[in-house]
């Protein structure tokens, strides 16, 4: 297991996660800046992803689609804030067709930041949502993989 | 199915387990996250009448678990967990959804050094 420490704020609603991988920097950046490693690993086995434009500059766009088990297309964009290589990376994440545009739907603003640690490489990934309504719908969109809503929304229930 | 004791101990854990503890109920919150559907609306999916979609709505309501609103002549249902508790469920998938890229990258990384210029895919790591 990578994920060295998670930390949730949700009045902030941010999500920070630390993760610490046994190679260069350089790998884990290549994990983000070639568009076919990059398509390997941000959608799910049952959605994977298919890089389109991959511009990692400033003001650039990367765009993308999820293709889902009946042949559903969920098309989203990375609109680049700053980048610099091999160590930092800022984006506006959102979903639809248009870079740029997320058509009143939640973006998500992601900071990326892999430094050396130890004998490997350490990443820091941030993710601010704009609101609760925000990550709610992100959740909805595809983004709760692996377990059932439904359930999970039991569970907090129960734990409340 | 967990069977529940109910020991009237605690009024309130007591409706909630009672309302989560039937499936018809579970799926009417699952539905009513976004709380568009009125009570007509959802009954239209269940094989009972009407009034036992009411009914199972107003056991719902009582333990806190959804509010009707009125919206014209319907009746909306929605379900009603308060603002930081849905903050902490929806960043605990996002958190999910983030472990299960982490573990894909690792995949990745851990498959064998590659050259950094090779953008060939021609081997497909395993998903799960």
């Amino acid at each position: 297991m990578s994920v060295t420490s998670v930390d949730k704020d949700f009045e902030n609603r941010t999500l920070t996660l630390v993760c610490d991988f046994p190679v260069g920097v350089e790998r884990v950046w290549e994990l983000w800046a070639d568009p076919r490693r990059l398509e390997r690993w941000w959608g799910p086995p049952t959605y994977p992803a298919t890089v389109e434009k991959h511009e990692f500059t400033p003001g650039g766009d990367v765009t993308y689609h999820m293709t889902g088990p009946e042949g559903d297309r969920h098309p989203g964009w990375w609109r680049v804030r700053s980048v610099e290589p091999p160590t930092t990376l800022e984006f506006l994440d959102g979903f639809g067709e248009v870079p740029g545009d997320a058509g009143g739907m939640p973006t998500v603003t992601m900071r990326l930041e892999i430094g050396e640690h130890g004998d490997g490489a350490r990443m820091v990934l941030r993710s601010t949502f704009e609101s609760v309504e925000a990550m709610e719908r992100m959740v909805e969109m595809g983004m709760d993989e692996g377990m059932s809503a439904a359930i999970g929304q039991i569970d907090d229930l129960l734990a409340a | 199915m967990v069977v529940f004791d109910v020991t009237g101990e605690n009024e309130h854990v007591d409706r909630l387990f009672h309302a989560l503890s039937d499936a018809t109920r579970r799926d009417i919150l699952h539905r009513s996250v976004e709380g568009r559907l009125s009570v007509s609306r959802l009954a239209e999916d269940y094989p009972m009448s009407f009034a036992a979609v009411q009914k199972h709505v107003a056991v719902l309501e009582r333990a806190g678990l959804v509010v009707k609103e009125r919206r014209g002549r319907e009746q909306l249902v929605r379900t009603e967990p308060d603002a930081l508790h849905r903050a902490r469920a929806a960043l605990d998938r996002i958190e999910g959804l983030w472990r299960g890229r982490v573990d894909r990258m690792t995949l990745l990384i851990t498959e064998g050094p590659r050259d950094p210029g090779e953008v060939e895919d021609e081997t497909e790591a395993s998903g799960t």
